[in-house]
């Protein structure tokens, strides 16, 4: 048991030693260590990397075209005789950047609409939820293809694109939790003895719906790192010659069968983040007493 | 070669043996905890077996390692369980599936969530036979019927095309007994089969159970925390604690004269329908998984308990009666006395008291208008879920409010706290102070007067909040106290429930039940309430645990003289705690008046019913299963809302006209078309003609 003695009577704990509980116990698991650690690697590896990459990430040579590992090029060269060590280790700045900033805003949207929701219920609510499903059921990829095409392919408009269309999901997550927590005693003992209604939303429901939040949130940024990816890799994403492991990707397709390492440095990069997301996903759920396994999202 | 006629005791061949069986788990820091230790233990054939045992103390796992079957993260650290001569851990899988569900069937605790719901009730079982017996194809529809008629459940033709979610739950629970019967099992591993059903319910499932282990020869294996519902089934009773067998031998020999100090302690904390006074709680709480030392596992609660004990581990030994006992001491706790309560009996209320609240004529109802009627302006012509509802609560009583699953007294309760409105009727508080039935449009100190206290403390502590956060918060909101001033209080508060100040900072859930409930009643005590609405307080919590938060409630009322209204099922736990006591059927009062009178002669036939149905720990007593146990759906709207199921039904005035409430002098009402004196002269015959020794029922008083 952590000391947890000497707080003020009443007081809630600070934030910051509710954190470092919550990442002990992540990190006490071997799964939650692992995805853990690979995230923090990747969050190292974007803001420090361009202070020690070996090679300037857009110097063309014609001379070094497609070569294999080598003692001076770790992961060889791709097509256009560029290093791809050191293009994989810069391919994940972009897309950290505007998934860790769009992932806040979808579950901030979306979750203050989910409880919302599930608060006022009745009528409005199924209204409300039908206008949720239809945009559900449009086929994102599509719909953001056509964003891009409208407004550009800036991180300016990325971010509020991405961050729209992943916060739909999290209504539906956030009004369940919130029908959950609503229907408990302890809810119904705070409207008993005569709380006020923000004083019950902010004290009683919205620690417990938060947690749920956060869990989901680590599995929208997930999502939305593949779907970053995804418009790269279509080409509607980061524009050459800036390094993206989705554009990376694409560019090598063509000589998958003779230099697969150019493909597969950026795969390594894309998947290992992802993976440590979820693994650190399933452990903060555990740590937080929710777990993924039993409530299927959606 | 003749053969012997006379039925000599042909010693019983062992069906399930257990040797040195130790389950346990690796913890996250790695140390190994064990959940059974070195438990031995045979079952014969044709036997039936009590486990009896609070949470935590390991019978279920006990129970499913029976079948090889471990419950995820636990392993077997010593010895083996093995069935009919095979070692159970040590068969392949395909042959652990010939044993279990053919020979050696299970049936768990909550049948509706065992039975598939998209599958026929006949098809289940249909599943089951196929599965387990060697009948032929066609041949099956004839014998699901056959099970089905042999669980008792009623029209078994129409019963198969059913769906799960149509029965009731005693009806599931017959159904999955059905299925569990379809391999025709040498024995039968029975997992809190009754708990959670109807006190009416569950005798009758229990009375099915033992006919069935008389007629086919079945063992049984019955695990349960519930010492009344093991009494009525077992041969032999096998007491547990902290993964030991502590106990064990014949039933009549257990809850007689147990020579543990565990056991007397267990069956003394047991309310008793003949006992007007609080039962003897246990101190302490068991230890958890590898939180015993050298010693006795018990020797921490045990009041006898001296140096040996805490130094030596007991072992299994042979004590008086043929029991089988893990005690040092076991001579001496055969010679003390049964512990016995140690409360006076209650000083009866005046009827002169005035009241804190009055309910006049209340109904409830949950159907909400629809869209047509809400457009045409018109009101829901719904029979009402609560009708005609007028209790007045005096000023320091214990009003006990009985009811089986159905009966509305939650919903009682909701409205008075204004979680729900009221169709009709009036509440009023205190002398004449109207209340409204909406919560929020009451004032503050309306509201701080009237607490509640839930069933689960679970569901009604904020996880998220440390003790010191669930207290400050009612103590904030009425009083208005900060800082030192709060801190102090909610000192104080803990000391009273009989919980420390370090209790503060920490979490709901690094709390036993007992100690989560013990916060709860603080949290409404910290608004120094008239009125506490006690809704099922002690029905998740173990027997010992309940006599301890009843005896807390009771301490409480002395010094500061609230006023409880304390809903229960359990008929018992009413009676070792309240003065006057109401009996609800389907919303609707049966009966009502001084405890001493509601559960002596003449009763209200539902009262009858339940009273007759109470499962006590005693093996000469036989529950008097008078009425069926089918449910109802929905309240009737004419005439006496028992009249589907009252034994005593007299024809169509019933169905008809709404019974009068005949009242005695001293404030004790039936409402009943048989008058009182003939109520009074066939119960006292039909009970003269049941066992004359019955102490379930007090003599009538006149």
């Amino acid at each position: 048991m952590t000391s947890l003695s000497d707080t003020a009577v009443a007081g809630q704990k600070p934030l910051l030693v509710r954190a470092a509980v919550v990442i002990g116990d992540i990190v006490s698991r071997p799964s939650g260590l692992i995805g853990f650690g690979l995230v923090v690697l990747h969050i190292f590896l974007a803001i420090a990397s361009p202070f020690f990459v070996p090679y300037d990430y857009k110097e063309v040579s014609a001379q070094l075209m497609l070569q294999a590992p080598s003692a001076e090029h770790w992961f060889g060269t791709d097509h256009l005789g560029r290093d791809i060590f050191t293009r994989t280790l810069l391919g994940g700045r972009e897309a950290l950047m505007v998934t860790a900033i769009a992932t806040p805003i979808a579950v901030t949207w979306g979750g203050f609409l989910g409880v919302l929701f599930g608060l006022l219920g009745g009528r409005f609510d199924d209204v409300l939820m039908r206008v949720v499903d239809a945009f559900l059921s449009l086929p994102w990829i599509l719909v953001m293809l056509l964003a891009v095409v409208i407004f550009g392919s800036s991180s300016q408009v990325l971010i509020p694109t991405l961050g729209f269309f992943y916060g739909i999901p999290v209504i539906r997550i956030a009004r369940a939790a919130t029908h959950d927590v609503v229907a408990r005693d302890f809810v119904v003992a705070a409207r008993a003895r005569g709380q006020r209604k923000m004083t019950i939303i902010g004290r009683e429901l919205l620690p417990n719906v938060l947690d749920v939040l956060m869990v989901e949130g680590a599995m929208r940024w997930s999502w939305m790192l593949l779907a970053f990816s995804s418009l790269s890799f279509l080409g509607f994403g980061v524009s050459p010659p800036t390094p993206d492991w989705g554009l990376m990707i694409s560019d090598s397709r063509g000589f998958m069968s003779f230099a697969p390492w150019a493909a597969l440095a950026p795969v390594v990069g894309l998947s290992s983040l992802i993976i440590g997301i979820n693994l650190t996903a399933d452990a903060l759920a555990k740590a937080m007493g929710i777990d993924r396994a039993q409530k299927a999202p959606l | 070669m003749t053969a012997p006629v006379t039925t000599a005791p042909v010693s019983p061949a062992p069906l399930i043996e257990i040797e040195d069986l130790s389950i346990g788990f690796t913890s996250r820091s790695g140390a190994t905890l064990p959940i059974l230790r070195n438990i031995d233990l045979t079952i014969n054939e044709g036997e039936t077996v009590g486990l009896v045992g609070e949470s935590g103390s390991g019978k279920s796992t006990l129970a499913l390692a029976m079948m090889g079957y471990l419950k995820g993260g636990l392993r077997v650290l010593n010895g083996a369980t093995s069935f009919r001569d095979r070692n159970t851990f040590e068969l392949s899988t395909q042959e652990l599936e010939q044993i279990r569900g053919g020979e050696l069937a299970l049936i768990p605790q909550n049948a509706g969530q065992s039975l598939t719901p998209t599958l026929r009730i006949g098809a289940q079982i249909g599943e089951a036979l196929k599965l387990h017996s060697r009948i032929e194809e066609a041949d099956c529809p004839a014998r699901v019927i056959e099970l089905l008629s042999q669980v008792r459940l009623p029209d078994p033709e129409q019963l198969v095309e059913r769906y799960p979610h149509e029965l009731s739950g005693g009806q599931q629970q017959r159904v999955a007994i059905a299925m569990a019967l379809a391999g025709e099992p040498d024995a039968l591993l029975l997992d809190e089969p009754t708990t959670g059903l109807d006190v009416t319910t569950q005798a009758h499932v229990l009375e099915l159970l033992r006919d069935l282990a008389a007629n086919t020869g079945t063992a049984m294996v019955y695990v349960s925390h519930d010492l009344g519902a093991i009494a009525r089934v077992s041969d032999r009773i096998v007491v547990m604690y902290a993964g030991e067998i502590v106990l064990e031998g014949n039933s009549r020999q257990v809850l007689r004269t147990p020579v543990h100090p565990y056991a007397r302690g267990l069956l003394a904390s047991i309310p008793k329908l003949a006992d007007a006074r609080l039962p003897v709680a246990m101190d302490g709480r068991p230890p958890s998984p590898g939180g015993t030392g050298a010693g006795c596992a018990f020797a921490d609660r045990c009041a006898l308990a001296e140096a040996r004990c805490r130094a030596e581990q007991p072992l299994l030994q042979k004590a008086q009666g043929g029991q089988t006992v893990r005690c040092h001491l076991q001579e001496e706790v055969a010679h003390l006395a049964m512990p016995a309560s140690a409360t006076a009996e209650r000083t009866s209320i005046p009827d002169r008291t005035p009241s804190v609240l009055d309910l006049d004529d209340v109904a409830i109802s949950y159907a909400r208008p629809g869209l047509l009627d809400q457009i045409l302006g018109r009101q829901s012509n719904a029979t009402p879920t609560v009708d005609n509802i007028s209790i007045a609560i005096r000023k320091g009583e214990t009003i006990g409010l009985i009811g089986e699953s159905g009966s509305g007294k939650s919903t009682i309760l909701k409205a008075i706290a204004g979680l729900l409105p009221t169709k009709n009727g009036k509440i009023t508080f205190g002398s004449n102070e109207a209340l409204h039935s909406n919560v929020d449009k009451r004032s503050n100190d309306q509201l701080r007067r009237i607490q509640l206290i839930f069933q689960n403390p679970d569901d009604s502590l904020n996880p998220r909040h440390t003790i010191a956060e669930i207290l400050a918060q009612p103590l904030r909101l009425y009083f208005g106290l900060t800082g030192d001033d709060l801190r102090a209080r909610s000192e104080e508060l803990l000391e009273r429930v009989r919980l420390g100040a370090h209790y503060l900072e920490r979490l709901p859930s690094q709390l036993s039940g007992g100690e989560k409930q013990r916060v709860a009643v603080a949290r409404a005590f910290a608004a120094d309430p008239e009125l506490v609405l006690c809704d099922e307080v002690t029905s998740a919590l173990d027997v010992s645990v309940q006599a301890a938060v009843l005896e807390l409630l009771k301490q409480l009322q002395e010094d500061q003289g609230t006023t409880y209204l304390f809903v229960s099922h359990d008929l018992a736990v009413v009676r070792a705690l309240a003065d006057r006591v109401a009996v609800l059927y389907q919303g609707r009062l049966c009966e009502i008046g001084p405890a001493e009178r509601v559960y002596a002669l003449p009763s209200h036939p539902y009262t009858e019913v339940l009273l007759g149905a109470v499962l006590e720990p005693d093996p000469d007593t036989a529950p008097v299963l008078t009425a069926e146990d089918v449910v109802e759906l929905s309240p009737v709207a004419n005439g006496c809302s028992f009249q589907r199921r009252c034994p005593r039904r007299l024809g169509a005035i019933c169905d008809s006209t709404t019974p009068p409430l005949q009242s005695d002098d001293k404030g004790h009402a039936i409402r009943c078309h048989i008058p009182r004196e003939e109520l009074l002269a066939l119960q006292s015959q039909d009970h003269a003609q049941g066992d004359a020794t019955s102490p379930r029922l007090t003599q009538p008083g006149l």
